[in-house]
């Protein structure tokens, strides 16, 4: 047995490690198209100072760290790209407080999506967190890793925006609270009105630390909540549509989305329209404002709303389970997405891109946009399928979304969640000196660079 | 795409997306995968067993005494086949893990326990290794006839025959059988192992000669109706005894008292006691069956039935199923099935869980004296109650 070996289990225990090929297989790898890379250690804290131990042990030894909640990204973020040890985070998973009147929880760092849902809902039915459209067992630590959205992200922002408070175990094994829990043991705000330290860790992809815990906003579970589907046929009119429903202010959730299959959505865009309210009178006030604001749009014939009878309790789901279904659509188990973030009035532009990408690589295609922050931007996924047992459907997918980010690029948008390759390409049209200060920070903060080496690597 | 082992459905087997939705139940407030439960490794839920038995079919990796423990470890519980989010796909998951296992057994790759066990079936027709004379013992005392042609076989298995918690839901039962007039006898030393778990462990040899002979036992004595101590039973009995030639009309034991209760001919006192009711899963997902249990406890004056937080098609598995009940590689840790799912029937504030299954009984019967859970919590077989209920 190696000295590592010894030295992780001392830390975590024989359950608590493995180097057998079964898990190194299984680990090496994410649901999506890139290429696996085998770690050397699979390793699973309990607690963060099991994280701070074997942060130390990397840090000494120079061993790169993956840290991992369910692996969901699909683009790559938890392959060990330069081996290593990943860190399944997934057994620290206790929910440590709910503040009902601050509105806000406080989480370990592998407390998964689903189980904060549940656990609101039998202990605190009035209140919500921002639910991503992931599966339920994505964890919320990671999501704010990559700078995640979710179902209230139209009303507040991404879900980093959400964040009230962090616990990281630097590269170097120091502990280290940020924002209000550094002064108290309230988890209140992450920064404000201090310098705004959490910045060094969301949307970081992992390479400035592990977070260990963390706290977040909770919101208003409104009793009632309904949606709306309006269908156009019309894509240069989407961003005027959305203009117009973002002036309402009274949308919990907006998604655009267009497919080819089944045929019934064919050439057509859907907009859905989600709303709540407390009471019956609020509801019928708020369709009726959706309604009015589309009307002129069904008056020129270019659209019209859409009966969402058969598919309401799919739309209402939280997350979405039939999501995960397109993946199934090839018989092959896999799909992957492109998921910039861009200005609305691109829309158009963006859609056209979806279809001639999906043409010119013979794959099939979906599309849905979330509007982020009352509409300052949106995200625009460029999504495709693929069968997992045919190779060159993969590479094809691959080169796709490739073709996808450059177009992005292009276009002034910022790639969302980028593989390793999207960010180098990224990193090649980013201002310099912006470059820089990514540099400098992660420099400083990483001396060993062993936080998920590859990833936001500034040579 | 050439595999270097092949199994039936091994051209779906890249469908699953490891999305991870079948780790949980339907509400997502705890996993529901006893194995990812108690092991906490990704590679140990049915996502991860999924794309490493892809992995074995690619020869990616070999099938080590590792892969086996994690091939094993599934208790077969099909909260997996109930959560995953794949319609076309789903229904195949536990076949694939079953399969798999009988590539495994005849590649002599499986672990010792699993071994142990399919050898003793074979040598001595149950896995205790106890003398065939000793199969009729519970039946003491309980004035149940054996079977001479009656109305129903009472089919006890292997668990109710000879262990000592089993026996005691097996005694129950018979005694309310005979106080109710029910016209059922039981085979005792006749009787052999159903062959439900030797399925499962992917030893099909052993038994499809296990049901040939059991169906053939049957038919010589005129058997129509079975009613079953054990819902292990009564799944091999439904599902798989047909394909073989034995059609039998098959009750669980439970949906006979529930008859007799409601037709009166089994009288209720007044027995007030707060009870939660453990689904097991070869009666609940495997065969629906969620009714008739709780129909008895509530109709016992005085019994307040009380849910834990998964119940039914949610319910957690006890940790017994898929064979793990002999062969124990789930093991008794902290986040075992048994020991979970016992925590949650204490928080319910009840002072009894309900089995209907004995392999159930007896997986949380050990897990309460584990959790030092004696003083608070009592495991007890329906008809346990029931006859409690009478005695008063």
């Amino acid at each position: 047995m190696s000295d590592i070996l010894k030295a992780l289990i001392e830390i975590v225990g024989e359950r608590g490690v493995s180097n057998t090929p079964e898990e190194l297989w299984f680990y090496s790898r994410d649901p999506g198209v890139l290429t696996p890379h085998l770690p050397d250690y699979v390793v699973a804290p309990k607690t963060t100072e099991d994280v701070q131990k074997i942060v130390q042990l990397a840090n000494r030894e120079k061993i790169p760290i993956v840290p991992m909640g369910n692996g969901m990204s699909l683009a790559g973020l938890v392959i060990p790209l330069k081996g290593g040890i990943v860190l399944d985070m997934k057994r620290m998973d206790k929910i440590l407080e709910v503040n009902q009147m601050a509105r806000y929880a406080v989480v370990e760092g592998g407390t998964s999506q689903g189980v904060l849902k549940a656990y609101l809902q039998d202990h605190y039915p009035q209140l919500r967190h921002s639910i991503p459209d992931a599966p339920p067992t994505t964890t919320i630590a990671a999501n704010m890793a990559l700078h995640g959205q979710g179902r209230l992200t139209q009303q507040y922002g991404f879900n980093t925006d959400m964040v009230t408070g962090l616990e990281v175990v630097l590269p170097t094994g120091e502990i280290c609270r940020i924002g209000s829990p550094s002064l108290g043991p309230y988890w209140f705000s992450k920064g404000p009105t201090l310098p705004d330290l959490s910045g060094l860790f969301l949307g970081w992809l992992g390479t400035t630390g592990v977070i260990t815990k963390i706290g977040l906003r909770l919101y208003p579970n409104k009793k009632i909540r309904d949606v709306e589907l309006f269908v156009t046929d019309r894509v240069d009119l989407i961003p005027d549509m959305l203009y117009r429903l973002t002036h309402l202010e009274i949308l919990e959730d907006v998604n655009v989305w267009f497919q080819p299959k089944p045929l019934m959505f064919q050439d057509n865009f859907h907009i859905t329209l989600y709303f709540t309210g407390d009471a019956e009178e609020e509801i019928a006030f708020k369709r009726k404002m959706i309604w009015d604001t589309l009307q002129p749009y069904m008056d020129s014939k270019d659209g019209g709303f859409m009966s969402v009878q058969y598919m309401k309790p799919m739309l209402m789901e939280m997350p979405q389970r039939g999501i995960a279904d397109f993946a199934d659509v090839p018989k092959g188990g896999g799909f992957e997405y492109s998921g910039p973030i861009t200005i609305i009035e691109h829309y158009p532009q963006y859609a056209a891109k979806v279809v001639e990408l999906a043409a010119k690589y013979d794959v099939l295609y979906a599309s849905s946009a979330r509007l982020i922050s009352g509409g300052h931007c949106m995200m625009f996924s460029i999504s495709f399928a693929f069968n997992r047992n045919d190779p060159a459907m993969m590479e094809r997918v691959k080169h796709a979304l490739d073709e996808a980010t450059a177009f992005a690029l292009e276009m002034g948008g910022i790639p969302w969640k980028p593989n390793f390759m999207e960010q180098k390409m990224t990193m090649a049209k980013m201002d310099k000196n912006a470059l820089k200060l990514l540099q400098m920070i992660k420099k400083n903060l990483d001396p060993q660079g062993i936080m998920n080496p590859g990833n936001w690597e500034v040579n | 795409m050439a595999y270097a082992h092949t199994i039936e459905h091994a051209e779906i087997v890249h469908r699953c997306f490891r999305c991870g939705y079948c780790k949980f139940p339907e509400d997502y407030v705890d996993f529901n995968c006893p194995s990812y439960k108690a092991f906490g490794w990704d590679t140990y839920s049915p996502g991860g067993r999924m794309w490493l038995i892809r992995a074995w079919l690619n020869d990616e990796i070999k099938a080590s005494p590792h892969f086996a423990e994690i091939l094993y470890s599934c208790a077969a519980c099909d909260n997996c086949k109930n959560q995953c989010v794949f319609p076309k796909f789903k229904d195949f998951l536990p076949e694939i893990f079953q399969e798999t296992k009988v590539e495994l057994v005849n590649e002599g790759r499986i672990p010792p326990g699993v071994r142990d066990y399919l050898k003793a079936i074979a040598t001595n027709g149950n896995p205790y290794k106890l003398p065939q004379a000793e199969r009729g013992k519970w039946a003491e005392g309980t004035r149940l006839e054996p079977y001479t042609n009656q109305e129903y076989l009472f089919y006890v298995g292997c668990v109710g025959s000879y262990d000592e918690v089993g026996q005691k839901m097996a005694r129950s039962v018979g005694r309310l059988l005979v106080n109710a007039g029910v016209s059922a006898g039981f085979l005792g030393s006749a009787e052999t192992c159903d062959g439900n778990e030797v399925r499962i462990l992917g030893e099909m040899g052993l038994f499809t000669q296990l049901v040939g002979d059991n169906i053939e036992k049957f038919k010589e004595r005129g058997v129509k109706q079975i009613i079953t101590l054990d819902p292990h039973a009564l799944n091999v009995f439904k599902k798989e005894y047909p394909k073989l030639g034995g059609t039998f009309k098959v009750f669980h034991y439970t949906e006979i008292l529930a008859g007799l209760i409601k037709e009166k001919k089994l009288a209720l006192s007044d027995y007030p006691a707060k009870v939660t009711y453990h689904d097991p899963c070869y009666l609940g997902r495997h065969n629906q069956i969620y009714g008739p249990p709780r129909e008895i406890l509530k109709a016992i004056p005085g019994v307040e039935l009380v849910e834990m937080r998964r119940n039914a098609l949610n319910a957690f598995c006890c940790g017994g199923g898929g064979g793990n009940f002999f062969t124990d590689i789930l093991g008794a840790g902290e986040d075992s099935a048994g020991r979970v799912r016992v925590r949650e029937a204490r928080d319910t504030g009840a002072r009894i869980v309900a089995v209907a299954c004995p392999s159930c009984a007896k997986m949380l019967s050990d897990a309460v004296k584990t959790e030092g859970l004696e003083d608070t919590l009592e495991v007890l077989g329906i008809a346990e109650i029931i006859e409690m209920a009478r005695a008063k």
